[in-house]
């Protein structure tokens, strides 16, 4: 079953309800490393993205992802905001004109979205960034594709490991961003920003389930 | 809390309000995207200066627009950097046609929001040079670090460059004139108590009666070490030598090449010190510290800059760039020649700093 424009829209709602429950763990992280604001931020983001989305509803889905990344851009600020809105806008050209997508279609989308963060963030994996949640599922996904396995199942591997790259992210030593001001400081705590990626990765393996049943 | 705030998501809409009312000759404001810009731009002919950060450091940056400045300040929410479409509204309506420079200091979500606004602006047309301002000292790696955070020096740079500009220099002389700025200035601040974020609610770090933060950015980032009390001249000596001694540094940073028309991966080294040198001493509030201590603070500074053979040409003194009502203070000492006194003297009339005029 392809992904259709109205999977696309439902996945941002869902994004952003997801990230209105974790606000605060998302915030209680930053805390700990960075200015206290992630889960803030991305809840604002989002909230906005969900202001923009009934306009262009019913368009194809790289406007409705571009149209996400603009909304991102123009109001989360801080670092997250240029990152993630990179992402979804270079997701949105990667889907430019598109109104369904297959399982490879979103696999060329994510790498579209993580190249945008490398692009802007010029963050190298083990950096203690969302790169270190994002890099893994997507290596996961392409490599379940490429031994045949459904969207669902290949979701469901890009989810483990973006989980277990979030939590990879504990022990090591920032090296971007506000966290990397702490220095050895910011050792022994989970990166807000992998984990907010991991946040929507698994939103995606979640929307799969719940169409195939 | 205690705050002289209405709702905590109203704090910096409310602010530019009342300082669009203080100031109806100077400044205006526009909102949504919320931007300050001169009364009266876009000034024929001259490169126009906007700069922009997270709000509770006031008076940077919005009371620095104005003749001789800025051109354009773009507030954020409370220590979040702004969004690109602030920068990018306000290049369009301060651009005479001679181009922008964007001043940014240097942390992550700055330099990507600002470098993203950069990009929206060139698409349009317009001519963006951006300069990033790194100078506190208190970051010692920029290897394994997103580098020296931009702190004091930025308001220095506002002046110098503000005053170029109004001479006539063009976007290239401006932006390197920049650089000088920024390579010549170290700071260093230190935190006698936290701050309180309204968003928040609560301080952003717990600090023990006797207790200081050396080395403490503008966001009530945790410093470089935490440390029992100790006196004023004590405490200058730490943050003055700090500074004095620090060696050359180099770092790579990301420039736009207005000639070749793409980013560029620039290095550069801020030379060291050295006796003979002439500097401006900056002594700022971090906000909640009064002028009473800033000059005890500056009267030890001077004695240190004279035993290290740096005489003091110029000096800014009181609260420039705060976190909020941070207790605290920090010291700038700006390496200069001919050409920056000569532009730091210059006429200058914003809400916040204003002479010659
Ligand atoms: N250069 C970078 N590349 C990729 N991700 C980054 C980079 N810098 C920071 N991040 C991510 O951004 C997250 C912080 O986001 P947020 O708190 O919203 O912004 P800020 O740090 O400006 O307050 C970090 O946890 C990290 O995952
Ligand atoms: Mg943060």
């Amino acid at each position: 079953m392809p992904i259709t424009t109205s999977d696309v829209s439902e996945y941002l709602r869902k994004v952003a309800e997801v990230l209105a429950e974790n606000k605060e763990y998302l915030t209680e992280l930053d805390s700990a490393i960075g200015d206290a604001d992630h889960g803030i931020n991305m809840d604002r983001g989002f909230q906005n993205v969900l202001r923009k989305l009934p306009a262009v509803e019913d368009k194809d889905i790289g406007t409705i992802l571009k149209t996400a990344g603009m909304a991102l851009v123009s109001s989360v600020g801080g670092a997250s905001g240029p990152l993630y809105g990179t992402a979804f806008m270079q997701a949105g050209m990667a889907a430019a004109g598109k109104r369904e997508l297959a399982a490879e279609d979103l696999l060329a989308i994510l790498e579209a979205a993580l190249k945008g963060v490398l692009m802007r963030g010029r963050a190298n994996l083990g950096d203690k960034t969302m790169v270190d949640a994002l890099t893994p599922a997507i290596d996961a996904m392409r490599e379940a594709l490429e031994n045949g396995a459904d969207l669902t199942e290949a979701l469901d591997k890009a989810t483990a490991a973006a989980e277990e790259g979030m939590k990879a992210t504990i022990p090591l030593i920032a090296k971007k961003g506000r966290a990397s001001y702490l220095g050895e400081r910011s050792i022994g705590h989970q990166d807000p920003g992998a984990t907010s990626s991991y946040l929507l990765i698994r939103t995606m393996a979640e929307m799969a389930h719940a169409k195939q049943a | 809390m205690k705050k002289l705030i209405n709702k905590p998501e109203d704090v910096v809409k409310e602010e530019l309000e009342g300082m669009a009312l203080a100031f109806p000759e100077l400044i205006k404001v526009h909102f949504e995207p919320n931007y300050i810009y001169r009364a009266d731009a876009p000034v024929k002919g001259k490169v126009a200066l906007i700069s922009g950060g997270g709000s509770g450091h006031e008076p940077m940056h919005g009371g620095f627009v104005g003749m001789g400045m800025l051109d354009a300040a773009c507030p954020g929410e409370v220590f979040t950097s702004p969004t690109p479409d602030q920068m990018l509204e306000a290049a369009k309506t301060v651009n005479s046609g001679a181009g922008i420079l964007y001043i940014v200091k240097n942390y992550t979500g700055d330099v990507m929001n600002f470098e993203m606004a950069a990009d929206m602006a060139r698409a349009e047309g317009i001519q963006v040079a951006n300069i990033i301002i790194d100078d506190d000292v208190a970051v010692k790696d920029s290897l394994y670090t997103a580098g020296r955070r931009g702190v004091g020096t930025t308001v220095l740079a506002e002046k110098i460059c503000g005053a170029a500009a109004e001479k006539g220099y063009d976007l290239k002389q401006v932006a390197e004139l920049c650089r000088k700025v920024n390579i010549n200035g170290r700071s260093m601040g230190m935190a006698l108590t936290s701050c309180t974020v309204p968003a928040a609610g609560k301080p952003t770090f717990d600090l023990a009666e006797d207790e200081m933060e050396i080395g403490i950015g503008i966001h009530g980032e945790p410093g470089r070490t935490r440390m029992k009390l100790k006196s004023a001249d004590e405490i200058t000596e730490m943050l003055a030598l700090s500074i004095i001694e620090d060696e050359a540094y180099t770092r790579t940073v990301r420039e736009w090449d207005l000639e070749r028309e793409e980013w560029v991966d620039v290095e550069m080294t801020d030379p060291p010190f050295e006796a003979g040198d002439k500097v401006l001493a900056f002594v700022n509030s971090m906000g909640g510290t009064p002028l009473i201590e800033l000059f005890i603070i500056y009267r030890k500074l001077y004695e240190i800059c004279e035993k290290k053979g740096l005489t003091i040409v110029r000096n800014l003194i009181g609260p420039y760039i705060t976190s909020l009502e941070m207790q605290g203070v920090s010291i700038t000492l700006l390496k200069m020649d001919e050409e920056m006194v000569e532009l730091w003297d210059a006429p200058v009339k914003t809400p916040s700093m204003r002479w010659g005029v």
